[in-house]
């Protein structure tokens, strides 16, 4: 273009004219919608990304090609040409035996993996007896005391075949405990049982709030976890690092991207201490992020994830496994972007927040229901929300190729700014001696908080819409179907308990409490005691209470600003 | 308005998470702005038993109890706060919000729950409602007034004189 006569018929205008010959005019003729335009975790989005926005970008070291360093297209060579994301949804409710017909029916239609929601109680190592739990057994999950329970949840249900996540994490240690028993029970051999544990208590301290003991025994159990996973359930994923809970609590994206990997940093770190080397567990480590309403903002925070992992695994903890560089992750939609008013709508919602995170390149997904504001889903809504993600899969088209938006001016001047900005909030975690300490000073849950009440400020200036909320509102608001949990879930729970406790033998159920606080107290790897506390029928909430003595309570500051 | 212009008494709100949930995002939100319109906030924090809200209630003579419950415990949990509220044979009025269903709402009102506020409720009409409907009790009484005087003593109390910047 710049050469001879040509450029003078073909010449376009450069940007800096085009501003002012075309853009200003039109400006001045009819103003933009609003003076500024920001994502919804307020970065600044400019008007035009072009070339310019990529001038010092260089492909080969941003990009990379799929499924190499820095695995910004993707951690897989052939991504969802060859294997589409796992379509994983969540569940439980009620009993054991309630959940276990709901997870027999799914595997009777063709689903492969299970994911197990627990109550509120179990989350909290609480059994269903103790006078916290009232009102609460079964009722946002399926509620475990024992091991019976256990039996119970996987009956006639081949722990060999199926991989199963599970959300738990203060007491994750107890359930994987009573996995591996189970597993045991069933003759099935532990190198051959698959599956993920959610078991990152770090971010229960920063946003999901459900806390046992102080973070660095947390942190000890955790570390033990990871070892005997390595070493006994080689094809187990011993944490999910989760931003998920962290956005829902109302951070920005860069506050998820940056307090989740400083999260995965700090058990890194703490393994590494620990003397186990980094090759031998990062590979099994994962992730599990938010999806959630600004569509390029949630595609650049997948994309800049896996680039800041890579390099952090790289470079700093010096691991040499590519695959202990790759972040591989689970995504779900944004819980907390669902309206109670005009429900349905929240169908489009999640329909548009599972793209993002399959455009970003995720390895297994959750779509939440349309009802989920109000209540456990209802068949229906899940099924509804399952074949959100079969569309995408398999009608959209989008899955035929990889990372289709690698090198967007707008997506990748996007993914840098994201970058950029966790870069900066892990290193001010940094400074603080690391994500233990950024915790006990209350760094991020105080960062969050300020983040989620400016955005509901945003809301109630309507600087931020939420449709059917603070515009386009209905009055009435339709009416859909919730799922109820009985009244009666409660009462057979604690019955069940107290059979189990009334049967087992109390004298191999002391030894086997007893010997597990020993482990705990001597810093030996507390998990082959715990499988045997379990065994004895050791119930969630005699385990935890039992090892309160050696690792204290955790309390927090009861601050709201 | 916050300020009852009688007494000079500016009204003393207590923000209680009952329940095992760590949903702490909506009520930090309340307790925020219910300060910034010029309340005096008492927050329990989380995972808290209905004992020890009411002990709370009771310990900082707060002029309403507000609940946030998101674990689908509500109809356990705020009947029991009210129980026993009357037990300790005071007065307090109490307000809430959360995942409530709408069917779920009526027994509550009935359980003398003075209103029930579900998500999408801006935080200006939970002020506007708690500026009509909520009066201080205890007037004048020497308790109150020696309970005043003392300076705020925990961090969890918030007063508008004493925030700082927070807008950012």
């Amino acid at each position: 273009m710049k050469q001879g006569g040509a450029s003078v018929l073909t010449r376009r205008r450069t940007r800096r004219e085009w501003e002012q010959e075309v853009l200003n005019p039109a400006l001045r003729k009819s103003p933009e919608r609003m003076k500024e335009f920001t994502t919804l975790s307020g970065v600044p989005v400019e008007r035009l990304a072009t070339a310019e926005n990529l001038e010092s970008w260089i492909p080969d070291e941003k990009l990379g090609l799929p499924g190499e360093y820095p695995f910004t297209r993707g951690p897989h060579p052939t991504m969802y040409r060859g294997r589409l994301w796992t379509m994983r949804q969540f569940s439980g409710f009620g009993t054991a035996r309630d959940t276990n017909r709901r997870y027999r029916y799914l595997l009777d239609h063709g689903q492969t993996g299970l994911s197990v929601a627990f109550d509120m109680p179990t989350l909290m190592g609480l059994d269903s007896d103790d006078p916290r739990s009232a009102g609460e057994v079964g009722r946002e999950g399926v509620a475990i005391d024992t091991l019976a329970d256990m039996e119970t949840l996987f009956h006639e249900i081949p722990l060999g075949e199926v991989s199963t996540s599970m959300t738990i994490n203060a007491p994750a240690a107890v359930l994987l405990a009573m996995y591996l028993a189970v597993a045991r029970r069933q003759g099935v051999p532990w190198p051959q049982v698959r599956g993920t544990i959610q078991n990152d208590i770090l971010k229960e301290y920063i946003a999901q709030k459900e806390w046992i003991f102080p973070p660095r025994p947390s942190l000890r159990i955790i570390v033990d976890m990871i070892a005997f996973c390595t070493r006994k359930v080689p094809l187990w994923n011993s944490v999910s690092i989760s931003g998920y809970h962290i956005r829902e609590a109302g951070s920005t994206a860069a506050q998820e991207l940056a307090f989740t990997l400083a999260d995965g940093i700090g058990y890194v770190q703490a393994c590494v201490e620990a003397g186990q080397d980094v090759d031998d567990f990062a590979p099994r480590l994962s992730f599990f992020f938010n999806a959630h309403s600004d569509f390029f903002e949630e595609i650049a925070k997948f994309r800049a994830a896996r680039r800041i992992w890579a390099k952090v695994m790289r470079d700093r903890f010096r691991a040499k496994d590519p695959r202990s560089w790759m972040l591989r992750t689970h995504a779900q939609t944004a819980g907390c972007s669902l309206t109670a008013q005009q429900p349905h709508n929240n169908i489009v919602r999640v329909a548009l927040q599972a793209l993002s995170a399959v455009l970003g390149g995720t390895q297994s997904l959750h779509t939440n229901s349309m009802d989920e504001t109000l209540g456990l889903p209802t068949e229906q809504a899940v099924t509804i929300a399952l074949r959100t993600q079969q569309i995408l899969a398999e009608e959209s088209g989008v899955a035929s190729t990889i990372d289709p938006l690698g090198g967007s001016y707008f997506v990748e001047s996007l993914t840098d700014t994201l970058e950029r900005e966790a870069l900066s909030l892990i290193a001010a975690v940094d400074r603080m001696g690391g994500i233990v300490p950024a915790i006990e000073q209350g760094f991020p849950q105080r960062e969050i908080a300020e983040a989620s009440f400016r955005y509901q400020q945003q809301l109630e200036r309507e600087e931020k819409v939420m449709v059917g909320v603070n515009r386009y509102r209905e009055g009435g608001g339709a009416r859909i179907d919730v799922l109820k949990i009985p009244a009666s879930v409660e009462p057979t729970q604690i019955r069940h308990l107290k059979q189990v406790r009334k049967r087992r033998d109390p004298l191999a159920h002391r030894r086997a409490v007893e010997e597990l606080v020993r482990c705990a107290n001597e810093g030996e790897n507390l998990m082959p005691a715990m499988v045997r506390a379990v065994e004895a029928y050791a119930s969630v909430g005699e385990i935890c209470s039992a090892l309160k003595a050696p690792f204290g309570e955790y309390r927090e500051e009861k601050t709201y600003f | 308005m916050s300020v009852n212009s009688a007494t000079g008494t500016r009204l003393r709100l207590l923000v209680g998470k009952v329940g095992l949930d760590g949903h702490d995002r909506g009520a930090k939100i309340i307790a925020r702005a219910l300060r910034d319109a010029g309340f005096e906030v008492i927050y329990t924090g989380l995972h808290q038993t209905p004992e020890m809200v009411v002990a709370t209630a009771l310990q900082e003579d707060v002029d309403a109890v507000s609940l946030s419950i998101l674990s689908g415990a509500h109809n356990t949990l705020f009947p029991r706060v009210i129980e026993l509220l009357k037990k300790a044979g005071v007065a307090v009025p109490v307000f809430g919000g959360g995942i409530i269903p709408e069917e779920d709402i009526p027994r509550l009102r009935k359980a003398g729950v003075k209103a029930v506020f579900t998500p999408g409720t801006s935080t200006q009409d939970v002020i506007n409602w708690v500026k009509s409907h909520i009066r201080p009790r205890n007037e004048g009484s020497a308790s109150r007034a020696a309970k005043l005087r003392r300076p705020p003593s925990a961090a969890r109390r918030g007063t508008p004189g004493r925030r700082k910047a927070t807008r950012r």
